[in-house]
């Protein structure tokens, strides 16, 4: 099955500040993504990972390399990669609903308001925001703010969604709720999903496939770890799973130890580890 | 028990304005001359009667004004809400054309630093000249001192809308344009329902600093050109030696003023909103 995001090669160079060279945040970045997928990037501040979504999303340009979805080449942004923002991005000056509102009419700009406040109301009511769509976002809560932004992607009903960082700034209680949220909708609309995060909990309740980023600069995808929990992962039974400690164990001895090394075996210019799947070292 | 701080404001207030009045009273007092004993003398000096009118007299002025504002004897000798309605004509016209270049010219400085860079010297250059020095070059060229009274207006109010228009766009948050260029929204719906309402408090803010720099420039230039307005009026009872008079159209001009700034204080806190 062909994949449907293709990111090939994918390098961004900064020009350097005074005195100092060009900075290569990361280079030769390649990964895809297909139909349906959740795929989660973790890695150590600093590495690129909101930059490489950004790249898919549009919004950045990379110096090389080049990103294809439904085999056509990223040129620009487009309604039909939904975005959620690291913080929120929503319009202070509108209201809950007026955001999601806002989105809808762009996506559809012959709509008449009897067609769009019930699809932006029936986004709200996916993400349990109804009673809340007339507060502006200052009223909310981080988390509403946070579900207002997910409402806002999924009402365009974009071909695949961009979540950057999402649950950051979020408690760990909130957290939870709304990743169980995200879990649902996504399910169930079959969405194609490429997540940045910190969190290996989060990765692992979530992803189907977890990039892992070697630090910056000239950061990589050291490894690709494949999820091999089932899906319907639920945060109440998952830590219950034989397969979940290895797991998590191995995502965060990475973290702490092995995003290092690939960083020094790369200035080296030794050649990179290729990517892998440990699903034998997860599973045992 | 304490008063709530607003009461204590309020009469806090009022005792200074009780204090002043009678401070003024006491000034204005028909004094004995120190000078001389004879009162004839003093009466011939002008000492018996204080130059400065009492607070009672300026009342006496006021009611006289406040009795007929709509009264039109002529040149010299028009009503009070007359003056004050050709005053603040020229202002809101001048301001509304100063609005009409300043806030588009704005909003494309504000999204091109480059555009930004090459006007700016220009900006700081004319900004500084006091708007009354231009109105030799506006009688000249438009030879009718009505409208250059308006033209010096608009001169004084274009600087800070402009200043702040291209200020309030450029720093309208990246990731509120991210939403919009991933929404594909369109450049005028971009500009209208983004940038615009995103601007609008720092507009406002420059509105309303531009319209106390009118209200400031209109009575100065009305005194310079003469014929109609608060500003003429001011100098024509100055000319009438009825201090009276000038101290009470000095009351309506602040007060005038007050309002305008609440006004658009108001506009403000309508476009206002939290992050």
């Amino acid at each position: 099955m062909k994949p449907f995001v293709s990111v090939e090669q994918l390098g961004k160079v900064y020009p350097g500040a005074r005195g100092e060279g060009p900075l290569c945040v990361f280079d030769a970045v390649s990964f895809t993504i297909h139909k349906g997928e959740f795929v989660c990037l973790i890695g150590h501040s600093g590495c690129g990972k909101s930059t490489i979504l950004n790249i898919v999303a549009g919004l950045d340009a990379a110096t090389s390399g080049r990103v294809l979805v439904d085999a056509a080449e990223v040129r620009g942004p487009s309604l039909d990669r939904g975005v959620v923002f690291q913080h929120h991005a929503l319009l202070p000056w509108l209201s809950a609903r007026k955001n999601v509102a806002f989105a809808v009419r762009s996506r559809w700009p012959r709509w008449s308001e009897e067609q769009v406040a019930p699809h932006a109301q029936k986004y709200l009511d996916l993400v349990h925001l109804t009673g809340s769509e007339q507060k502006k976002p200052a009223e909310l809560s981080g988390g509403m703010k946070q579900r207002v932004g997910i409402a806002r992607a999924f009402a365009i009903q974009p071909k695949m969604l961009l979540l950057d960082e999402p649950f950051g700034a979020l408690d760990a209680l909130t957290r939870g709720l709304i990743q169980d949220e995200l879990l649902q909708i996504c399910a169930a609309t079959h969405q194609t999903v490429l997540m940045i995060t910190h969190d290996v909990d989060e990765a692992i309740l979530l992803a189907d496939r977890i990039l892992l980023m070697s630090n910056g600069p000239r950061a990589g995808i050291a490894e690709v770890v494949k999820n091999l929990l089932p899906r319907g992962r639920t945060r109440q039974t998952i830590h219950r799973d034989p397969q979940y400690y290895p797991l998590r164990n191995h995502l965060l001895d990475f973290l702490v130890t092995r995003s290092k090394r690939y960083r020094n075996g790369a200035a080296n210019g030794a050649p990179r580890t290729t990517p892998h799947e440990p699903a034998q070292e997860a599973a045992q | 028990m304490r008063l709530p701080t607003r009461i204590r404001a309020a009469l806090g207030s009022l005792l200074l304005l009780v204090l002043f009045l009678a401070a003024w009273q006491l000034a204005t007092l028909p004094g004995h001359d120190a000078r001389s004993g004879d009162p004839e003398y003093a009466a011939l000096l002008g000492a018996r009667k204080s130059g400065l009118p009492a607070p009672a007299q300026i009342a006496e002025a006021a009611w006289a004004q406040l009795k007929s504002p709509f009264h039109d004897g002529g040149m010299n000798d028009k009503g009070i809400a007359i003056q004050l309605a050709w005053s603040l004509g020229r202002v809101l016209l001048g301001f509304a054309l100063a609005a009409l270049v300043a806030v588009p010219l704005g909003f494309f400085v504000g999204t091109s630093p480059v555009v930004h860079r090459a006007l700016n010297p220009y900006v700081q250059l004319l900004k500084p000249i006091s708007p009354l020095a231009w109105m030799p070059l506006a009688l000249y060229t438009i030879k009718d001192s009505s409208v250059s009274s308006v033209f010096v207006i608009s001169i004084c109010s274009l600087w800070p809308m402009l200043l702040n228009t291209a200020h309030g766009v450029a720093s309208v948050k990246r990731e509120w344009l991210d939403v919009a260029r991933t929404l594909e929204v369109s450049a005028a719906r971009k500009a209208f329902l983004v940038v615009l309402p995103a601007a609008a408090p720092t507009i406002l803010t420059g509105m309303r600093i531009s319209m106390g720099i009118a209200w400031l420039v209109i009575v100065a230039a009305e005194m310079l050109v003469g014929g109609t307005g608060i500003g003429y009026f001011v100098w024509n009872e100055w000319n009438n030696l009825s201090l009276a008079n000038v101290i009470f159209a000095l009351l309506i001009i602040g007060l005038m003023g007050m309002l305008l700034d609440l006004g658009f204080a108001t506009l403000g806190k309508l476009v206002a909103y939290q992050e």
